[in-house]
């Protein structure tokens, strides 16, 4: 499933993650994944989160640097090889990936997956999603 | 439009005789009223007799802001503590504040020249004008507010301050133009964006920005994002305040007000006097001043003097933009650095806010430069690899201009801190040490 997902800009410095929650926090928002890119001087902070559109309004409007990128979110079993099936079946399709992260909650395992190309990555998964 | 042709337009020669008789006066003036000059003209064997033209002005020592702080507060002062009817201070942020008192007439000289320096900028009494310079002890405010004035124009003393209200102001008085420093004016458009306005929604129509190097970028961002035709207007506080020199509608170079002010750029070692056209130290001699009067004052400014009719009709001596307060310059690793070089690579790149900050630091025995900058909104990505681009393209245009190389922080947009008056953009962490 193609989602969008909120990258904020941030400079690393202590407790700057923190001002991004807060501010979802203070607004009702609730984030369901999380990812932080980084490099020495700033990072990209990806969010997964309930209502992206209000997010987006509260961040911006809080001064934050922010976009909306599309992702695809996938769920499978949280067992051995699952996640490798998955992979197997896009570097077969030949589908190029920028990054990924994913987490486990019980049976289940969410994979956030940003392609070059999201409709080649989506074709190749036609079938997986169920 | 040419607020007083007889001096501004004067033919060069009748110039020559008319500085002449004022610097004759001036020196006998300070020799009799300053201990200081009196002191330094003996050392030197030469008395106020050996002045008989403006050329003489060589013989003449120099005055350094080290004087001015040598002789706090009133040490320099020629006037008598009666006529002084007003006192600014500079910030005196390295040490004592420079004191300087004026004497009515000064007043009157300081309302003269500013108004010469608004009629250029286009000001008429049809304006409705914002002094947006601090108004205290720093010239700027006072100095602005009572050109307007003598000009006839309405002046609104807004100050710096409530920049929300400034707009709002700017838009249901119709202020038609603003005197402020080009960082405040950035924060000003900055602050019009963010309120959901735009310049169609204003009606500001001339900017006289002065008190801080700028570049001509930051003269396009500032007219782009402000509606306006930005004007530089230069001054001193220890010569005068804003007003000393002024752009005309041609912009190539500013005129300065030389009846009052007498520029002469000098080799900053040797202290010879260049020729026109030639870079080196701006130094004035205030040839009407009866407060504070100064002989060859070194103004630590770099720029050149150009000679020759204006196309406006000005015959007076104009100053090419300066190229950095000799103050300003940072030696990096052995190279000269100036900020406002930064800052015109900073404003060609439409990736970044006209917003910088130099921070320079010496790890073991090798100075170090990081240059902070605010990535704009619209060009922020998701992708690192975009990003790390940016960052080179930018270090690789600043390798090219400065001959050294500088590490460049990306910032989030706003997180540098906005100035109201004259503009921070270094951090030099060697000093500390």
């Amino acid at each position: 499933m193609t989602i969008k997902q909120v990258s904020v800009f941030l400079e690393n410095k202590t407790g700057r993650i923190n001002e991004v929650t807060k501010t979802l926090s203070q607004h009702g928002i609730n984030m369901q994944a999380f990812s932080m890119a980084e490099t020495p001087d700033f990072g990209i902070l990806r969010l997964i989160v309930s209502d992206v559109d209000k997010a987006v309004e509260i961040l911006r409007s809080a001064d934050f640097a922010v976009m909306l990128t599309d992702v695809i979110l996938l769920h499978c079993p949280n067992k051995a090889g699952a996640l490798g099936e998955i992979l197997e079946q896009l570097a077969v399709a030949d589908v190029a990936i920028e990054y990924m992260y994913a987490f486990a909650e019980g049976d289940m395992a969410n994979i956030v997956v940003r392609p070059t190309d999201i409709a080649r990555c989506e074709q190749a998964l036609v079938g997986l999603e169920a | 439009m040419i607020w007083n042709p007889n001096k501004e337009c004067m033919s060069r020669d009748e110039m020559h005789a008319l500085q002449s008789k004022r610097l004759q006066k001036l020196v006998t003036y300070v020799y009799h009223n300053v201990p200081f000059y009196r002191n330094k003209m003996q050392a030197m064997d030469i008395s106020p007799d050996d002045i008989r033209s403006i050329d003489d002005i060589v013989k003449l020592p120099f005055t350094t802001k080290q004087d001015l702080r040598d002789n706090y507060p009133y040490g320099l002062q020629a006037a008598p503590a009666s006529e002084i009817v007003r006192v600014h201070a500079s910030s005196g942020t390295t040490g004592n504040p420079t004191i300087v008192g004026y004497t009515r007439k000064d007043l009157s000289v300081w309302s003269e020249v500013m108004a010469r320096c608004l009629t250029a900028f286009g000001v008429t009494r049809e304006d409705t004008f914002s002094v947006a310079y601090g108004y205290g002890l720093f010239t700027g405010g006072l100095g602005a507010h009572y050109g307007v004035e003598n000009l006839g124009a309405t002046v609104i003393p807004t100050s710096t301050g409530n920049t929300e209200k400034h707009i709002r102001l700017i838009r249901d008085l119709k202020i038609s133009g603003i005197a402020c420093t080009p960082s405040y004016a950035l924060y000003l458009a900055e602050t019009l964006e963010k309120m959901g306005l735009s310049k169609e929604d204003i009606g500001l129509r001339i900017g006289a920005f002065g008190a801080e190097p700028w570049t001509e970028n930051m003269r396009k961002e500032i007219e782009e994002r402000l509606g306006l035709k930005g004007f530089n207007i230069y001054g001193l506080s220890e010569i005068m305040g804003p007003g000393v020199s002024y752009e005309c509608q041609e912009q190539n170079g500013s005129h300065i007000n030389e009846d009052h002010f007498y520029p002469e750029i000098i080799n900053p070692d040797t202290l010879e006097q260049l020729p026109r056209g030639t870079q080196g130290e701006l130094v004035f001699t205030t040839l009407t001043k009866e407060g504070m009067p100064l002989l060859r004052y070194r103004t630590k400014d770099l720029c050149t003097l150009m000679e020759g009719e204006c196309a406006c009709g000005r015959t007076s001596v104009r100053m090419g933009r300066i190229m950095g307060r000799s103050d300003d310059m940072l030696i990096i690793r052995g190279i000269n650095v100036f900020p406002s070089q930064v800052e015109s690579v900073i404003l060609e790149m439409p990736e970044f806010e006209p917003q910088y900050m130099l921070v320079v630091d010496r790890a073991g025995n090798l100075d170090t430069l990081q240059v902070q900058v605010e990535v704009r909104r619209d060009f922020f990505s998701d992708d690192i690899g975009s990003m790390l681009a940016m960052k080179k393209r930018l270090a690789d245009k600043l390798k090219s201009v400065l001959s050294i190389s500088a590490d460049v922080k990306l910032m989030e947009p706003g997180s540098i801190e906005r100035s109201q008056g004259k503009g921070k953009h270094v951090i030099d962490n060697r000093k500390l040490k």
